[in-house]
């Protein structure tokens, strides 16, 4: 057992993956000699060769495109997207094409690929290096959307996802790469997509939410407990398509308050899909209204410092929303 | 016949009997294409989108390939590619009816979406060029497992101004992929002509500028079109990166049979390029290399027709797809 960060555990589960599997290959953009503009992929040219890990010409479309040719040939690709906000120019082959294959050829053909993509803000990256872009894909049936919080689980799910017979959109937190750290088993193990994990018992008010801001809604919950005398309990969804839908009645009728957290635009944003399911499935378990915290309506995150906290999703706007419903 | 008067040589390149091998599939291409629009005239077949015209690029293309073991990634002009990989005409009814067994897409596909796993035939989709990528990314495949397969791609001219084009072509010469891309460049794109789509005469000028050969060919000439495919296949398999085939040709029948052409071009025109529809031509100088004669012929029609006849009956009576299975496919394993 390792303690390494959110970013070498996606590195070392790669490595994992790639000694075991021979189909698997990844390229992107400077994904080889560079070893990636993050270092996720550092290393892995020199052990595995340029064969299977390829510096790819500037074009997520063709990056894509031709992976989805790849893994109905046999082969496990793993496109890396160089940040979540380059993704659309490749939008097409993801849900036009990958999405579809298997549906529209009645099971003929599937597409086993995983495409990787650095996602969020808070690391002044700008309007075009923040984004968080679940929504637009987990909008789409054919697709797999994983968003892992924790370096354990980026393991487990990656895993999982490269093992996964059909497309999965891997978001990485950009913002967790280095600053989350934890526990890592060295040996191979594979967590389920489409299961959702309380990271945190609580019994005054749930705080649902997936990717980066799940720890954010855990130092919030530290808060909550310590200064207000408040239990939260934190569901992280881990993968938003499939999602757990049980999970997500289980903690409500737990605690009957739930405040949904994403750093992604409030409106059409997922936590809208995780408020219908419960106002759908356990309306009369709700003790006060279904809340959003989430990123403001403005096309994209500004880049001054003082603009970007602005739109983020913080541990202090998280305390402040659960301690305004948990009083309700 | 306008080629009558050639003197036709035999062609050291194809034996004898894949001549006329390839002249029964594109006869048997034609009847199907034909029937399928008698059938949507009556009402039976909601719409239809033809080969008419393209059979000799489309087939002599097939031929040039290891069919079965090579990959096409066809367009919704690729009727006549279809045949000609070994999709059945049963199969290809099933596809045109919607019917259950339709083994391109179990009803779910507009007609013409090709694809079939059994005839490495890649499923396609209505949005056009992005299966350039997918032919580089199935090449990418063999050549990472260092088989000597090839993939093809096949497109309209339309489709060489979609960004996709670019980056096609660019990766799978940048990468050396063994992969070949086939234009079926027709003079349309629905209505819009050449002219309108591109600044440059051929297609296949645009391959220099990828650091790829560029080769066109007369696309209503089966033995041309299958020595140049052959040569960009032989490149492919030697490793040595791919190739983009123009094939120049013409659709001799509206777009769709929901698409009215007397709109945007001259019956004259028309007319001018039937003098060299290949179904006749091909015939013509079979014929001259003593290949064909008048019983041949028959025996040959009487074959296409008696296919394209159990075909249509036996499409017709298949059941549609049951509304249980509208869920099934959207993951493995459903």
């Amino acid at each position: 057992m390792a303690v390494m960060t959110y970013l070498e555990s996606v590195r070392e589960t790669l490595r994992q993956e790639m000694r075991r599997d021979p189909r698997i290959i990844i390229y992107g953009e400077d994904v080889g000699v560079r070893g990636g503009v993050f270092r996720v992929t550092e290393g892995l040219q020199a052990e595995f060769g340029e064969e299977r890990v390829m510096d790819s010409p500037l074009a997520e479309a063709a990056i894509v495109g031709t992976a989805i040719g790849a893994a109905i040939n046999g082969l496990r690709p793993i496109p890396e997207i160089q940040f979540a906000d380059f993704i659309f120019p490749a939008f097409n082959q993801i849900v036009e094409e990958a999405a579809r294959i298997r549906y529209r050829s009645n099971g003929d053909f599937g597409v086993p690929m995983v495409v990787r993509a650095p996602y969020g803000g808070g690391i002044h990256g700008a309007l075009y290096h923040s984004q968080s872009v679940e929504a637009f894909f987990a909008h789409v049936p054919g697709l797999k959307v994983v968003m892992p919080a924790t370096p354990y689980d980026v393991k487990g799910l990656l895993a999982s996802s490269i093992e996964d017979e059909d497309p999965v959109i891997f978001l990485e937190h950009k913002g967790a790469y280095r600053s989350i750290r934890g526990e890592v088993p060295d040996e191979r193990y594979l967590i389920p997509l489409g299961s959702a994990d309380v990271k945190r018992q609580g019994t005054d008010i749930s705080i649902i939410s997936w990717g980066m801001t799940v720890n954010f809604s855990l130092t919030a919950a530290q808060k909550l407990e310590q200064e207000d005398g408040v239990s939260a309990e934190v569901l992280d969804l881990r993968t938003v398509r499939p999602l757990d839908v049980d999970a997500i009645l289980a903690t409500t009728k737990k605690t009957g308050k739930v405040l949904i957290v994403y750093e992604d635009n409030l409106t059409g944003g997922f936590g809208g899909e995780v408020s219908a399911i419960i106002a759908e499935h356990a309306l009369f378990d709700l003790d006060a209204p279904i809340r959003r915290l989430a990123g403001p309506d403005v096309p994209a995150m500004p880049y001054a410092p003082t603009l970007e906290h602005a739109f983020m999703v913080t541990p202090d706007k998280i305390h402040d929303a659960a301690l305004n419903l948990a009083r309700f | 016949m306008a080629r009558a008067a050639v003197k036709t040589k035999m062609p050291k390149t194809i034996a004898p009997d894949v001549l006329e091998d390839m002249f029964y599939h594109i006869v048997l291409a034609r009847a199907l294409d034909d029937r399928m629009w008698i059938l949507n005239r009556q009402g039976r077949a909601p719409v239809v989108y033809s080969s008419n015209g393209h059979e000799a690029a489309q087939v002599a293309s097939a031929f040039a390939l290891d069919r079965g073991r090579d990959w096409v990634v066809p367009y919704y002009r690729d009727l006549a590619l279809v045949v000609a990989m070994g999709m059945t005409p049963r199969e290809i009814f099933l596809h045109l009816l919607a019917r259950r067994d339709d083994p391109n897409s179990g009803g779910r596909q507009m007609p013409a979406h090709w694809g079939l796993k059994r005839l490495n035939i890649l499923t396609s989709g209505s949005v056009v060029t992005t299966q350039m990528l997918h032919a580089a990314g199935l090449a990418l495949a063999a050549k990472r497992r260092e088989e000597d397969t090839v993939a093809v791609a096949y497109f309209g001219e339309g489709s060489t101004s979609q960004g996709e084009f670019h980056e096609a072509m660019n990766i799978a010469a940048v990468w050396k992929l063994p992969v070949i891309y086939f234009n079926e460049n027709n003079g349309y794109a629905i209505s819009v002509p050449q002219r309108k789509q591109m600044a440059v005469a051929d297609v296949a000028a645009r391959a220099e500028g990828y650091g790829m050969p560029g080769v066109v060919v007369d696309g209503n000439d089966p033995v041309k079109v299958y020595e140049v495919m052959a040569a960009a296949v032989a490149r492919a398999r030697r490793g040595e990166g791919p190739t983009l085939v123009e094939a120049k040709t013409y659709r001799f029948v509206p777009h769709s049979s929901d698409d009215d052409d007397t709109a945007y071009r001259s019956r004259e025109e028309v007319a001018e390029h039937k003098k060299s529809d290949p179904v006749i031509t091909f015939e013509t100088t079979l014929r001259e290399l003593g290949l064909l004669d008048d019983a041949k012929v028959a025996d040959i029609r009487a074959r296409v027709k008696a296919q394209v006849d159990d075909a249509t009956r036996f499409a017709e009576k298949a059941p549609d797809p049951d509304p249980e299975t509208l869920l099934k496919h959207v993951y493995y394993g459903d």
